[in-house]
């Protein structure tokens, strides 16, 4: 990135941080108990551009490299990790179309996705096939020109807000196939409904549903690819939520730089046997520990950003990145509600919240045992003995 | 309508370094952000030149080490070039020396209408709007909350203690604007991007006919003879209520005479 890029970079990190501080935080407590989709931010995400962060410029996007898109969603978690849950099935999705689409789905649906206007959901998880996501059952059967579509999706995040779906689905041939699903926003259309609202433990104030679909048709013109993505889906996929475990990983950083830094202001405020309970080492060895998780978690976050914008593989490093740094942030955030001891068990203090989110970077994107068994297969890969 | 905005560039309020014992002045030597003051003058140049339907924002700025990064901010909100005046000369300068200088930069544009803040979050001086007008033989409306150009004229809502004036001038003139009058705009990350590219003309003393003499420590009209610490904010008096402690905050308030 040359000095200027980096300049620039900077520059909109501090704008959203700015705006984190002045905007987000204040208010993100209150509209996440009451489980509000937050209206005024997402249109002041708009605004910034966010959701054509990452679609090249040719599209209307501004083509952002992903440390710089990972320092982003950094931010937005500091405040409010869901805000970057409104955004990153976005991400996925233009990601997916930008690689993998055929120039005409490209110019179809790139130029549309930039301003928020339109917005995208990513589907591929179901009641019985998570982290195995080979077991997935939700069929496509052909009929002419159009694709059959019936089946169950679990944990669809912006599925009734969003425009189109990525989702995947069982060909005849028994592979996985990746259809751009076009739909109107709402409860339902056509053959697809919302069947369930997921009540979460955190990560609220943005959907997440079951949906289903039932005969529902859709073009062949919308399987990703064309005629070669027949069967690809899954490669196509998994290769996108490999940007996606940086997205998890940088979500957890800042999740864990919001917890550490109410821990550590709240250590200094609040007093016990006649001092700030800083100045006990009990507390001063957690601080110490919290800042340095968070510190490495940080940089194998960026260094795996930085390694996918050389063009390196980071197969191995994303995944390390997000075991990592999910586990760190988890680790984080309870010893940050413990510093704030009885306190921190109430919503007058925002580490709840972040004590209540800090889980869904362990699971989300692959669990940390689904980490584990990428890095171990990577790790054969790299080392085996010929 | 072509409306020229003063904008000045201040240390990080977050971060605001310290005095610089031998000037006697605010060290300026890290890196410099758009006061936030400004950012509502800013703001109100682009509503203004948006409701026109046509014109444009050009910013004015002093600053040493030809900083630009605070009217990279202002130019990302959608203001579309700037004038910065850097010259070694201009260090020490008085608040009259930054008037002429800023006088100076704001008649190459020969601007309709002239936005500055009421004073700035370091110098708080207060007084370089008005000097500029006056240095410029401009009309000088102080204290904007609203202003509404209409044909040749600049209708202005200026704030009073007690309420607002309803104020007419004609243009050219020079407006000092409330700080939150307005919600600055945050920048896009379009804008941010196509700040790099857009025009800062950068002078020094020579290029606006300034004699460098008349600014600086050299030309100033004032001195500055000590600098001290702010003194530490002392402890509050807690009241234990036994009785009588909302009779004493009562006279305590009394004798602040708010109440």
């Amino acid at each position: 990135m040359s000095t200027q890029d980096q300049e620039i970079a900077d520059q909109m990190i501090e704008t959203i941080a700015k705006w984190v501080d002045k905007e987000v935080i204040p208010h993100a407590s209150e509209l996440e108990h009451a489980d509000e989709f937050p209206q005024a931010m997402f249109d002041q995400m708009c605004e910034f551009g966010l959701f054509g962060a990452t679609i090249p410029e040719e599209y209307g996007g501004l083509g952002l490299d992903v440390t710089t898109y990972a320092r982003i969603v950094e931010e937005l978690s500091r405040g409010w990790m869901s805000l970057s849950g409104i955004l990153n099935t976005h991400k996925i999705a233009a990601t997916m179309i930008g690689r993998y689409g055929t120039d005409e789905q490209r110019e179809k649906f790139l130029p549309k996705m930039v301003d928020g206007s339109y917005r995208a959901a990513f589907s591929l998880s179901e009641p019985d096939s998570g982290s195995d996501a080979g077991a997935l059952r939700c069929k496509a059967v052909q009929d002419g020109d159009e694709w059959i579509i019936n089946g169950t999706k679990m944990w669809v995040t912006n599925g009734v807000r969003a425009h189109l779906v990525m989702l995947l689905a069982r060909t005849p041939d028994d592979r996985v196939t990746c259809f751009v699903v076009e739909k109107e926003p709402g409860d339902s259309f056509e053959g697809i409904s919302t069947s369930k609202k997921i009540h979460k433990l955190g990560y609220k104030g943005l959907e997440t549903v079951e949906m289903s679909y039932v005969d529902h048709r859709v073009p062949d013109a919308n399987m990703l690819g064309g005629a070669e993505g027949m069967g690809r889906g899954l490669r196509y996929a998994l290769s996108a939520l490999e940007l996606g475990r940086i997205n998890i990983a940088s979500r957890a950083v800042g999740v864990g730089q919001a917890a550490f830094d109410a821990a550590m202001k709240y250590a200094q405020e609040r007093e016990t046997f006649g001092k700030p309970i800083f100045e006990h080492q009990a507390i001063q060895f957690k601080l110490a520990e919290m800042a340095t998780k968070l510190q490495a978690a940080r940089l194998m976050t960026y260094d795996a950003a930085a390694r996918f914008d050389r063009g390196e593989r980071i197969d191995l490093e994303a995944g390390m990145a997000k075991l990592f740094a999910s586990e760190a942030c988890f680790e984080i955030c309870t010893d940050a509600l413990r510093i704030h001891g009885g306190n921190g068990y109430t919503q007058e203090y925002d580490v709840e919240r972040y004590f209540r989110d800090s889980p869904l970077m362990i699971i989300g994107e692959g669990t940390s045992e689904v980490q584990k068994m990428v890095i171990a297969r990577k790790l054969h890969e790299r080392h085996a003995i010929t | 309508m072509k409306v020229v905005v003063c904008v000045k560039q201040i240390p990080d309020p977050a971060d605001p370094g310290a005095l610089d014992p031998e000037s006697k002045t605010l060290k300026r030597d890290t890196k410099l952000i758009l006061d936030e003051s400004d950012s509502y003058g800013v703001e109100m140049a682009l509503q203004l030149v948006d409701t026109a339907g046509e014109g444009s924002v050009h910013l004015v700025s002093m600053a040493p080490n030809n900083e630009v990064g605070g009217l990279r901010t202002a130019l990302a909100m959608g203001a579309e070039s700037a004038t910065l005046v850097s010259d070694d000369a201009l260090k020490g300068t008085d608040a009259l020396g930054t008037a002429k200088v800023l006088a100076a930069a704001i008649a190459r544009s020969e601007p309709d209408l002239v936005l500055a803040a009421t004073e700035s979050s370091d110098g708080y001086t207060g007084t370089v709007p008005e000097m500029v007008a006056e240095l410029m033989g401009l009309p000088s409306v102080t204290f904007a909350k609203s202003i509404a150009i209409e044909g040749g004229t600049a209708k202005v809502q200026r704030q009073t203690e007690a309420g607002y004036d309803d104020v007419e001038c004609p243009l050219p003139a020079l407006v000092s604007v409330t700080a939150g009058v307005v919600e600055p705009r945050y920048p896009s990350f379009k804008g941010i991007m196509a700040a790099k590219s857009k025009p800062v003309d950068e002078v020094t003393c020579g290029d606006l006919g300034i004699d460098a003499g008349s600014v600086g420590w050299a030309g100033g009209g004032q001195e500055i003879v000590s600098i001290a610490d702010a003194p530490a904010r002392e402890a509050g008096e807690v009241i234990e209520d036994e009785g009588d402690a909302h009779e004493r905050i009562v006279s305590f308030l009394e004798e602040l005479k708010v109440l």
